[in-house]
């Protein structure tokens, strides 16, 4: 049966969701052959296994952490020679963290293979796996295959579910010895980002965010009651980022996060099409605005016209009474 | 010895307009309007700064793209920008990012340089990856997606900020570097920059001057191919209410209909 290379996403052994769908797509066209690296590597091995990685290939060394991308390259690569050594090697799916889509963009280039970046779903077919991709804001859907070599596909958050598959899952080395520019580029120091104890905003389910009409820092806590209620991430515009009232890492849209949950609050939100790039995909979609003629009612399946200050507190109130 | 930048500028077109798909699945360029893409801007913005803290240097806007590209030339040099290159070839229609980042490559190599700045993606394309292409094919460093940039004696240090942590970054020169939408706002053109920008120099390449043949880009020597595009279905409209004073219980209740609470 032909393999599928699944690179894997984890903080400190801790494997990220996106990984785990990624599985579930590479289960589609054959059998996952995860690898993982850095520090904590090997401990990724039994949740992959679980979902379905017949073999995990584990490296650790200071270079991962201390140089950027390039480590990732090389070590990508030997896995990539090792596994297709058997010729049978379908494709390589990398999480489309900005990370993520920088490794398979190189690996392509090295291994003269084509890449498809920000796939939202895969499938096999007769020419190599056929992957689905949002275009212009998400206002079309294309298909696309990679024709050239092994196809390198990068895949967003939230395209597949997550699905238990127990398979073998045997730990082995992979043998990397990095190249000359592996260490062009270093990492002087690294600011780990405070937790806010919500759920990721690309993972989340749930997505509350804030616009223009939050109106100040002080008033984003209107928005993250409402989250924390819900147990959702929470998300903002750019415009309310460029206005300094929250940070960048929670913007949604063009040039931020691009989210794609079950149910996404748009609160003081015009939905200009910098915006809507980056949720319009999301399956239900409501927003509260005091303006009728925004743009975002054209999306919504629910709106509210109103004070979003006198609405979204209530429907706080209310989330919480019900849910005792 | 002067600071050689060469800045990659794309010519997209307009986000606000209807962008839609051409006939051989490629973007059509014809009836949406064109622009320097506004991610490019950014990167525009920062070479100007690090010209101006720097001891003497010179500011190439490179495209790749059909004659209209030229536009996008045109407003980086009013800008501030010191000259241009503009690659253009029929045989590029078409070409993806494997294509266009190897003529780039080829064209820089032949420009000369010490630092390589892009934006952090096109806002057509919107792949990202074409920065950390260049510096794979140019075998220099990459240091990508930098919310603050400068240039030191030969050293280009930056931020990154990541999904999960900030990192200070540090690579000798040549680089690549990308720059994001945080990095600082661009400036406006002056009218004086727009007059002085029609007298700086656009220098015209094609495929041979760069030793590329046609069948290494183009539609024919793409990498990967796009099989159909559809337009997503408009959705259905949805229920709109006007808040009287129990918007917010009409939502929860909304909401718990559809099990989410």
């Amino acid at each position: 049966m032909a393999e599928v290379l699944v690179y894997v996403d984890h903080v400190d052994g801790a494997v990220r969701k996106p990984t785990l769908e990624l599985l579930t797509l590479a289960r589609r066209i054959g059998e996952p052959i995860a690898v993982a690296l850095g520090s904590g590597a090997e401990a990724t091995a039994a949740t992959l296994a679980e979902h379905g990685a017949v073999k995990i290939l584990t490296a650790d060394a200071p270079e991962f952490a201390d140089y950027l991308v390039v480590p990732k390259v090389d070590a990508l690569q030997a896995a990539y020679e090792a596994a297709s050594a058997g010729g049978s090697l379908a494709a390589v799916l990398v999480p489309s963290s900005a990370e993520g889509k920088e490794i398979a963009a190189r690996l392509a280039v090295r291994i003269g293979s084509g890449i498809i970046t920000d796939a939202v779903d895969l499938e096999a077919g007769d020419g190599g796996p056929v992957a689905t991709q949002s275009a212009f804001a998400a206002a079309f859907t294309t298909r696309s295959r990679v024709s050239k070599g092994t196809p390198v596909v990068t895949v967003k958050p939230n395209s597949a579910p997550v699905e238990a598959a127990p398979a073998a899952g045997a730990v082995e080395a992979l043998n990397v010895v990095f190249g000359e520019k592996a260490t062009g580029t270093k990492v002087v120091s690294r600011t780990p980002r405070e937790s806010t104890g919500r759920p990721e905003l690309t993972e989340a389910a749930i997505v509350v965010s804030g616009g223009r009409g939050v109106n100040g820092a002080e008033n984003f806590s209107v928005i993250e009651a409402l989250a924390d209620s819900l147990g959702a991430a929470v998300g903002a515009s750019r415009a309310a980022v460029d206005a300094g009232w929250y940070p960048h890492s929670h913007q949604v849209g063009q040039t931020g996060k691009s989210v794609s949950p079950q149910l996404y609050i748009a609160s003081g939100i015009s939905g200009a099409i910098q915006h809507r790039a980056g949720m319009q995909t999301s399956k239900t979609i409501v927003a509260v605005n005091k303006d009728p003629e925004a743009p975002i009612f054209d999306l919504v399946d629910y709106g509210v016209v109103g004070d979003l200050f006198e609405v979204v507190p209530q429907l706080t109130d209310e989330i919480k009474a019900r849910k005792g | 010895m002067s600071l050689r930048i060469v800045v990659c500028v794309k010519y997209v077109p307009d986000a606000t307009g209807d962008r839609h798909f051409a006939d051989d699945l490629t973007v059509d360029r014809d009836d949406v309007d064109g622009l320097l893409s506004e991610l490019d801007e950014y990167a525009v913005e920062q070479a100007l700064q690090i010209a101006e803290e720097a001891d003497g240097a010179e500011i190439t806007v490179l495209t790749v793209g059909p004659e209209d590209a030229k536009d996008a030339l045109r407003k980086a040099l009013s800008m501030g920008a010191d000259k241009a290159v503009h690659v253009e070839d029929d045989d590029l229609h078409g070409t993806d990012v494997m294509g266009t980042s190897l003529v780039l490559a080829k064209a820089i190599e032949k420009t000369g340089y010490d630092v390589v700045l892009c934006g952090m993606a096109s806002t057509d394309g919107v792949m990202g990856v074409l920065p950390a292409i260049l510096a794979e094919r140019l075998g220099v460093p990459q240091v990508t997606l930098l919310s603050e940039v400068s240039v030191e004696e030969g050293t280009v240090k930056g931020r990154r900020d990541g999904d999960t942590a900030s990192e200070w970054l540090e690579a000798a020169l040549p680089a690549v570097v990308s720059v994001t939408d945080q990095s600082g706002e661009a400036r406006y053109p002056s009218f004086k920059g727009i007059m002085a920008a029609k007298k700086k120099p656009v220098e015209s390449l094609d495929l041979s001057d760069l030793g590329i043949e046609a069948e290494e880009v183009g539609l024919e020597g793409a990498w990967s191919a796009v099989d159909s595009a559809a337009e997503r279905p408009a959705r259905t409209a949805g229920t709109i209410v006007k808040d009287e004073g129990e918007g917010g219980k009409q939502l929860a209740e909304y909401l718990a209909g559809q099990k989410f609470i």
